[in-house]
């Protein structure tokens, strides 16, 4: 199975490639991908150097193209696409239908990947974009259980990308409008979901608020690990109770998916995190490279190794990882 | 052929959009028959959120949609939003195969099975058509109206209507608002209806019965935020374009959808027929209305 990682900068696909990335996925430097936060992503020399570093290592680079355009911006993503073309990246990762469109007519030759973005969970939809676009692989929504997972792999015209480690979105991506409810800003169309300017630390009476935009995400007491605050991820009042009703502060880790995952026949394990520090990609693909080579060796005998979970839960959102989706108690 | 929609300041026409929440199936069928004497044009119906909600049968759907027929009304079968197991294709392909009734494709499964037996469709609001080289691949594939992504603004849907005239497929497509109701913002695998009460979602035991216009989410400073109601997220406040009717009108919007809700639903028909007559006398937005989407901000707003 090929690891994919992430790459927010220079130094983290560097760090990416040095540890045993076989690819890379990144974005240009503004709204056509899904992390688009400031500080991140690649201008035109950096990608430049970025490619000839990964090629040198014989890593691959995909291009997230993976917001959906409004007509007054549709040439940005037009050119992001025609220069992703001119660079000769390996694939571009999409899930608007007119750009998919745009590119699959102006540019045969360039593989497409289907975004998660564009939340396709079975094999009626990847048979549009197989047809109508001719997409190579497509990354599959963490809404699906490994069970459907399987089904969806039997029948699917395409490879198969599942999410194996990383922060857990919990809804169907690409079809999530909370962060726009609250912020007025949408992760759709501007690649950011609860973009830093509308977040707000407070402290009160002893205790950290966290707000996004003015709602009140979350209350922390002294000594409580206090998380990034996210609408998903809050404590609310639902029937006279405080709770976290849509989701715990956690990270998604599948590791001891990964003979599961293979035997299925899944192509390619997504790492997410651009928005992560280049110290942070390098470890959660360092252990990951290592399991992976620990099951190619000796894939009756595989175990997941207890100093990778140790890594993985330190730098995991709220230490503490789950198999989200997956399994299906979690739904 | 690819029929032309008329667009010559007709009055545009009022839709009931599918029931998203789990009612019983006598309140169920006591709802449309008080629809079916109400002025609303189109009606929409099935079930899009959960394949696990059996009270109303495909029968049983069917059973209401000849009645609306025959009472004037156009019926929409709508379809599910999210389509996770072969069974859940399976119900999807019997309801495109059903004849005589348009279908509402509410995920790219639908789009596909309904373009391939080169059907008519609408796209519902989870279809993201986020500009018209989109709705032009879509309407190549038969769509015949959309409805316009909850989250965009009036700025976008000028930008789009403009752009499908520059594409010449302007006259090919109808266009639908959400006009009124909790908006329907996200979906997850997880049902968080279920989770609240603490159950697993294989052990559910339709406890999303009890909320006939969904569970609300309250911030702990008692703000509501969101309103749950299974697998969906919904807003916390309901949505209400009352007071731009005219404006969508002039905009060249063909539909304007109002979601079902327990309470009042004659009302609030009545409310948007006299408003697209053009009497905005009787229009009330209350305090838990919001419309920030249409004017580009906050969708939560309540912009006055």
């Amino acid at each position: 199975m090929e690891l994919v990682c992430p790459a927010g900068n220079f130094p983290s696909l560097k760090a990416a490639v040095d540890n045993g990335a076989d690819a890379v996925y990144l974005g240009f430097k503004n709204e056509t991908n899904a992390r688009n936060f400031s500080g991140l992503n690649f201008s035109n020399n950096k990608l430049e150097r970025s490619l000839a570093y990964a090629r040198d290592h014989n890593v691959k680079v995909f291009v997230a193209i993976n917001t959906y355009p409004q007509p007054e911006k549709w040439s940005q993503w037009k050119l992001s696409v025609d220069m992703a073309h001119d660079y000769k990246v390996d694939a571009v990762i999409v899930a608007d239908i007119g750009v998919m469109d745009y590119a699959a007519t102006s540019y045969p030759d360039l593989a497409l990947h289907l975004s998660v973005q564009a939340s396709a969970t079975n094999n009626e939809a990847l048979n549009f974009y197989h047809q109508q676009f001719n997409i190579r692989r497509a990354v599959i929504p963490r809404v699906l259980s490994l069970a459907q997972v399987r089904n969806l792999i039997d029948k699917s015209p395409v490879d198969l990308e599942v999410f194996a480690f990383g922060s857990l979105c919990i809804m169907s991506e690409g079809r999530c409008h909370l962060s726009s409810y609250v912020t007025g800003e949408s992760p759709n169309m501007c690649g950011v979901c609860s973009p830093a300017k509308a977040v707000t630390w407070h402290e009160s009476a002893g205790r950290l608020e966290t707000r996004l935009s003015d709602v009140l995400i979350d209350r922390y007491e002294q000594g409580e690990n206090a998380g990034y605050p996210t609408l998903c991820k809050g404590r609310f009042d639902v029937n006279g109770k405080t709770f976290h009703i849509l989701e715990e502060p956690t990270s998604l880790n599948t590791m001891e998916l990964i003979p599961e995952l293979h035997a299925i026949g899944i192509k390619a394990l997504k790492i997410e995190g651009r928005q992560r520090s280049p110290a942070y990609v390098a470890q959660v693909v360092k252990v990951w490279r290592e399991a992976l080579d620990s099951f190619a060796h000796n894939p009756e005998q595989f175990l997941v190794r207890n100093e990778w979970n140790k890594v993985l839960a330190d730098v995991s959102e709220g230490i503490q990882t789950t198999l989200g989706a997956y399994s299906r108690p979690w739904q | 052929m690819i029929p032309q929609v008329v667009k010559n300041n007709k009055l545009p026409k009022l839709s009931l959009g599918p029931l998203l929440y789990y009612w019983s199936r006598d309140k169920v069928f006591e709802f449309y028959e008080q629809i079916a004497s109400s002025s609303v044009d189109i009606v929409y119906l099935g079930e899009t959120v959960c394949a696990k909600r059996r009270e109303m049968k495909l029968p049983d759907w069917l059973q209401l949609a000849t009645m609306l027929r025959n009472n004037g009304k156009q019926v929409v079968l709508s379809t599910l939003c999210l389509l996770e197991s072969q069974s859940d294709l399976n119900g999807l392909k019997k309801i495109c195969n059903i004849d005589g009734f348009m279908i509402e494709a509410n995920d790219m499964a639908a789009v596909q099975i309904l373009s391939q037996l080169q059907l008519r469709f609408v796209s519902g609001p989870f279809i993201n058509i986020y500009n018209a080289h989109t709705l032009n691949i879509l309407v190549r594939n038969h769509l015949l109206r959309w409805v316009m992504p909850v989250e965009l603004p009036k700025e976008t849907l000028q930008g789009i209507l403009s752009e499908a005239e520059d594409l010449e497929i302007y006259n090919q497509f109808e266009t639908e608002i959400f006009s009124y109701g909790y908006l329907p913002l996200a979906l997850s695998a997880r049902c968080f209806t279920a989770r609240a009460q603490n159950l697993a979602k294989d052990n559910c035991q339709f406890i999303c019965r009890q909320y006939p216009d969904g569970l609300a989410i309250k911030s702990q400073e008692g703000e509501g935020v969101f309103n749950i109601n299974g697998i969906q997220t919904q807003s916390g406040a309901v949505y209400n374009l009352v007071a731009e009717v005219g404006e969508m009108t002039r905009m060249g919007v063909d539909v304007f959808r109002l979601s079902p809700q327990s309470e009042d639903m004659l009302t609030i028909i009545d409310m948007f027929d006299q408003a697209r007559h053009g009497n905005i006398q009787t229009a009330v937005v209350s305090d838990n209305n919001c419309n920030g989407y249409w004017h580009k901000t906050k969708g939560m707003m309540n912009h006055v």
